[in-house]
């Protein structure tokens, strides 16, 4: 790891200060950061742990929402349960010290391409809060580790309409254990959303056809066959862009039959 | 560098850390409390597991001032101070649930978790809760059935 | 009932104590005062000229003490090859340099190019990234066959080619197996990758070396399956130290599995380095640095054909493998594809004639050595895959093929130069039939296929060579190296014993099992035995820990020196009874005299040996303290049978484990649970090798598979419970306690059933799939059913 200077503030005002600092980065459970440092990928001059902050953590559930701040550790997120297709993705999230230490918020910032994470948020069609606004799920991920926060904004909370039923489904990659392909859905209020995480060269994505589809028929027969076309699908050492197309489509029928 | 305090095994323990100091170099570098081991770079392995204020984490994977003020637990914490083996240390030799005893730590220290968590769990509830702890000596199996002994469940394995 | 602590008992291990409450001594454990840092910078590319290394900036860097580059080893060794082998034409292999640093050229990507020395790990990697090289990147050559090409990019300019050596076994078989293939009822024939492996010790390597200026004597304290192996090959081949002052300590070691057997760059780097600077000098492997630097394994490109007559009988093997040696050629590479590889081809089976080719390539990539089982896994998958493809194609049952093959009996010398001397492969057959339920097969074929799955079952034979190995045999074969084992056995003045010896246990489990042999031939409490290994300085010259071997050769060494001792012994103990000496009996730790009620305990022998005051002095010494070398006649030859039971998902191509089951024959057992698990842990990695790992390299030589990230282990949810067997025993009929030794059987027995299940469930759904290679991973499955 390069050197950096190191700052754990209290409130997530001093945490905005404290990220105004040139190349400052913000550390939340780290567990893809310190890696990522390790490997001397990164070079902050300054972490901004916001693991001391109490405003970030906690998860409350009001009527038809779930609100999970930013800092709230995968396993409490697995523990909780008012989202139970939420929880349970939570809780398959790498293993369980890793758990202990990952959070919602981060994963999230962090946008990675086979994240769970990022298939709940657009599966549930959430709002992601910031110090400074809220921006809906289908306008945050903006691509591999790509996403709408500006320099030194802090997601705060993750608000999650709950869902009528819902259900995800992952196919481990089998070294990582994260998503060769996950997908999250989720039926509600607005009808049917479909979202993949691990399969897209542009990250998470929404599967319309398969919305349609379920839109009028929500049973797993209503995509007998379908998967989505492989263009586009990532193709690496654990598998083709034809075989991630063909796991969307099983997965996305297994989680609609799951879901009920 | 800067000093910072932790309570380790029950003793306050204080040591000097840079901000990039991770919590596994502090210990064994700061502190030398060695039985923690590394055995990769992307928090994998497990090795390096031990408690922060009671849940299991990577220690490769923290930095030693996130664990600043916090109560630590490690492999050296866990026999009796006369030297006496707790239960789970005790069933990991009785079925021979460790060879090179490199990984061994941090699968010690993930089965107390784990025990906390799941007082009696299943053959499945052990392999999946060790999925973050890698053996390359054991295949997994002593492992599991010491596990299994360990929470007083009956080790019925066809084949001893 | 074997005795408390003795022969046969699952006597619990000793050195587990300190493993579990955090007390082991790893290398990295130890910090010598005033140690100074280093890290290397390693090459990028796969191949490339170096043009320029300016270390200037990076000299003046904060913490900097010294900078080494290639030039600073010109004129000093390169690492040494230690196994020469003989072409097909008679002439020897080609032999590259390879240097400790660089020199000219970067051959891989992980070549290390210079190596900074600094106060702090960190200072040194600052000052590592501010040295500047100018590269000029060459194309890399990867593929094997292309490297074979005329004209094809060499890796190494001063040699003729790509080939190390094209080999021939026997070559003297080769027109008889054409002609039996030509003329037979039926051929099989199966091309397959034995896939490139990485041995991902859980314990990455480390490196210190100690200078003492006072005395002229380096130390290097180094995760080594064999310290003395290191000693020699460094001091005498690389850095010109004499044995006796040079000391090679390897601590507790976190697993081998083959790659910590070979001298490696950086251990000759730090023992140089810690002289030229007067301060130790430590390097840490991170895993990353692991997965560039450590040989890796296997990366087998076969052509097998099995010959059958009108009734099944096989009548010829031919095959043909392109074995990757990488970039250099590792400490006993040339020796794996050929010694390790081609005397296994006869399996269990009587074939008359068989002929292997192998033709060792030299690529731009990491080297490629011995990795648990080397050579005897190739071996044993091409051989039991095209068995079971023959038996498909015959629509025979694939266990009554084998059956009628095999060898039954012994001892027997196979057409590739090696004598079984013993075995007995219908029982461990029958062991493994009594264990799998093979009647109630179909009912869970059809429980699965009910939820939609496909359900297969996998069985295979195996054999191995290990114990390794008579060191003239060897000698002949290109060995550039003894295979004795050595033990000394110290007995102390009141009875207790230490055996310093040159076996290394690196989770063997040496501490508890050689205590076993001792209290059972002397019949004392195994507690009054410790067990010394690791460190040149008081163990007598020794090869270490590999290919099966401490057991049936290390044990052997123990067990002729403590025969020199209970000899002795009870010349005094006859002295003290006033009786003679071929009256004397020894048992439970009494001297007796046969016939009369004179006796003397273990321990008042053991005192008149140091304190001879009524002691025959003019005909013995005192003392009591004896040591053997013991260099076996042959290897010894571990065989099994092993099923294994798969479902298949075919929506995803997932291949699950349902069982997996192991019998075993070792000959005679020391410990019941250590064998047991370490046939568990060679199964598990088995079981990793064809279904997860893959050491995967692009175009340009980059490895892809880096890091736990991309290179798949094997996780405790990936396997199932094992059920092993080793009732079956047929001693070892030449070495003194009849054991064969078992650390590679379940690597070894465990990928082609395996793959075997995974085929059979394919052709049970209807699909026309007759190999896979491995790693059987989901996306492949899904492939090979789809055609995609």
């Amino acid at each position: 790891m390069y050197a950096f200077d190191f700052e754990r503030p209290s409130t997530v005002a001093d945490a905005v200060a404290a990220l105004s600092a040139e190349d400052a980065q913000a550390l939340s459970g780290g567990q893809t950061l310190i890696p990522t440092l390790k490997q001397r990928l990164a070079s902050p001059s300054k972490l901004v742990s916001l693991g001391g902050i109490a405003e970030l953590q906690g998860i409350t559930s009001d009527g038809d929402a779930v609100t999970i701040g930013a800092g709230t550790t995968h396993a409490a997120v697995a523990a909780d349960g008012s989202i139970p297709a939420l929880s349970a993705l939570a809780g398959n999230i790498g293993d369980p010290a890793v758990r202990n230490r990952g959070t919602i918020g981060g994963s999230l910032a962090n946008n990675d391409p086979a994240a769970c994470y990022p298939s709940a948020a657009l599966g549930l069609g959430a709002t992601i809060v910031t110090n400074a606004r809220e921006i809906v799920a289908d306008d945050f991920f903006q691509g591999l580790f790509t996403t709408a926060l500006d320099e030194g904004e802090i997601i705060t909370a993750v608000r999650f309409p709950k869902p009528q039923a819902a259900n995800y489904q992952k196919f481990e990659q089998p070294a990582s254990r994260f998503a060769l392909v996950g997908v999250f859905v989720a039926k509600g209020a607005d009808g049917v959303r479909v979202a993949v995480t691990g399969a897209s060269e542009d990250g998470v994505f929404r599967w319309s056809e398969a919305e349609a589809a379920l839109g009028s028929n929500f049973s797993a027969g209503a995509l007998d066959g379908m998967a989505p076309p492989a263009d586009g699908m990532i193709s690496d050492l654990h598998g083709s862009a034809a075989y991630r197309a063909n796991l969307v489509g099983v997965m996305t029928r297994r989680a609609v039959a799951a879901a009920g | 560098m800067a000093t910072i305090s932790m309570v380790v095994n029950g003793r306050q323990m204080s040591g000097e850390a840079e901000g990039r100091t991770l919590l596994s170099s502090f210990l064994r570098d700061a502190l030398g409390l060695t039985g923690t081991h590394v055995g990769c770079d992307t928090g994998q392995c497990g090795a390096c597991v031990v408690h922060v204020n009671g849940d299991a984490v990577k220690s490769c994977n923290m930095l030693a001032m996130e664990a600043d003020g916090a109560e630590v637990a490690t492999i050296e914490g866990q026999a009796a101070p006369d030297g006496t083996l707790n239960a789970i240390q005790a069933a990991f030799q009785e079925y021979h649930g460790l060879q090179c005893g490199f990984c061994t730590p941090g699968m010690v220290m993930s089965a107390a978790a784990l025990l906390k968590e799941i007082p009696k769990p299943s053959e499945a509830e052990i392999r999946k809760y060790l999925s973050g702890n890698l053996c390359r000596c054991t295949g997994y199996h002593n492992i599991v059935r010491a596990i299994m002994a360990a929470s007083g469940q009956d080790v019925a394995v066809a084949a001893e | 009932m074997p005795m408390d602590g003795g022969i046969g008992a699952s006597t619990k291990r000793r050195e587990d104590v300190r493993f579990l409450t955090g007390a082991g001594n790893y290398t990295d454990d130890i910090n010598v005062n005033g140690q100074a840092y280093v890290a290397f910078l390693r090459s990028d590319v796969a191949h490339g000229k170096i043009k320029s290394v300016d270390t200037s900036d990076a000299a003046g860097m904060p913490g900097v003490i010294r900078i080494f580059t290639g030039a600073d080893f010109e004129g000093i060794g390169g690492l040494p090859c230690g196994w020469q082998v003989t072409d097909r034409h008679g002439e020897p292999m080609q032999e590259p340099a390879h240097p400790v640093l660089a020199q000219g050229k970067v051959r891989h990507v992980g070549d290390p190019i210079a190596a900074v020395v600094a106060e702090t790990l960190e200072q040194a990697k600052d000052a590592a990234e501010a040295i500047e090289v100018d590269l000029e990147e060459l194309p890399a050559v990867v593929d094997m066959k292309a490297a074979l090409v005329d004209g094809a990019v060499k890796v190494h300019d001063d040699l003729t080619s790509n080939l190390c050596y094209d080999w021939g076994f026997v070559e003297e078989n080769r027109d008889a197996v054409d002609q039996a293939i030509k003329s037979a009822a039926h051929v099989t024939t199966l091309e397959l990758r034995n896939q490139r492996l990485v041995a991902n010790p859980m314990e990455p390597r480390v490196a210190i070396g100690d200078f003492n200026r006072a005395t002229g004597e380096s130390t290097l304290y180094t995760t080594s399956q064999n310290p003395h192996v290191i000693r020699l090959l460094m001091g005498a081949f690389v850095l010109g130290i004499p044995e006796h002052k040079l000391r090679v300590v390897a601590p507790d070691v976190g697993g081998g599995f083959g790659s910590k057997i070979f001298h490696y760059a950086e251990e000759a780097f730090c023992t140089f380095a810690a002289k030229a600077i007067n301060r130790p000098v430590k390097w840490t492997a991170s895993r990353s640095e692991a997965f560039l630097s450590d040989a890796q394994g296997r990366d087998h490109v076969t052509k097998i054909e099995l010959a059958l007559d009108a009734d099944n009988n096989f009548t010829a093997i031919r095959t043909e493998t392109y074995a990757n040696m990488g970039a250099y050629l590792s400490t006993f590479a040339p020796s794996v594809p050929t010694w390790l590889h081609g005397t296994l081809m006869a399996g269990n089976y009587k074939t008359p004639v068989i002929y292997v080719n192998v033709k060792a390539v030299f690529t731009n990539t990491v080297p490629v050595d011995a990795y648990r089982g080397a050579g005897r896994p190739e071996a044993t998958f091409q051989l039991e895959r095209v068995i079971d493809k023959a038996a498909r194609e015959l629509g025979v049952d694939p266990i009554a093929l084998r059956r009628q093959n095999f060898v039954t009996e012994f001892p027997y010398a196979t057409p590739v130069a090696v004598e079984y001397d013993t075995g007995d492969y219908n029982g461990t057959m029958d062991a493994l039939e009594r264990m799998i339920d093979r009647d109630g097969f179909a009912a869970r074929r059809a429980a699965s296929e009910a939820k939609g799955k496909l359900r297969g079952l996998g069985i295979n034979c195996y054999i191995e060579a290990c114990g390794i190995a008579p060191s003239q045999l060897v000698g002949q074969l290109g060995a550039r190296a003894g295979l004795y084992e050595s033990a000394t056995v110290r007995v102390n003045a009141t009875g207790g014993i230490v055996v310093m010896t040159g076996s290394h246990s690196h989770g063997q489990g040496h501490e508890t099992t050689f205590p076993q042999v001792i209290a059972e031939m002397i019949g004392i409490d195994a507690s009054m035995v410790e067990i010394e290994h690791g460190d040149t300085q008081n163990t007598p010259m020794g090869m270490g820990t590999y290919g099966s071997r401490s057991i049936a050769v290390g044990g052997s060494a123990m067990v002729r020196a403590a025969e020199k001792i209970i000899a002795k012994a009870k010349k005094i103990a006859a002295h003290l009874m006033e009786a003679a000496e071929a009256d004397v009996e020894l048992k439970d730790g009494q001297f007796s005299v046969a016939g009369t009620d004179k006796s003397v305990a273990w321990g008042d022998v053991c005192l008149a040996a140091y304190v001879p005051h009524n002691y025959p002095l003019e005909e013995i010494e005192p003392g009591l303290e004896e040591t053997a070398f013991y260099d076996p006649s042959n290897f010894t030859y571990p065989a099994g049978a092993y099923s294994c039971e798969v479902e298949v998902d075919p929506e995803t191509g997932k291949v699950e484990i349902c069982s997996f089951a192991a019998a075993d024959d070792f000959g005679n057992i020391i410990n019941p649970m250590i064998v047991d698990g370490q046939v568990h842990g060679g199964i598990g990695q088995g079981i990793g090798q064809a279904l997860l790992e893959n050491c995967v390299y692009d175009d340009q030589g980059q490895l892809l598979s880096a890091s736990f990230m991309d290179y798949a282990m094997p996780r405790a949810d990936d396997v199932p419970f094992y059920e092993v067997d080793h009732s079956s025993r047929t001693p070892c009929t030449h070495n003194p306690l009849g054991v064969k030794g078992c650390g590679e059987a379940g690597a070894i027995g465990s990928p082609p059933s395996v793959v075997n299940a995974v085929i059979d469930a394919l052709q049970s759904g209807g699909h026309d799939v007759d190999h896979i290679d491995m790693p059987v991973s989901p996306s492949r499955v899904w492939a090979a059913m789809n055609n995609a």
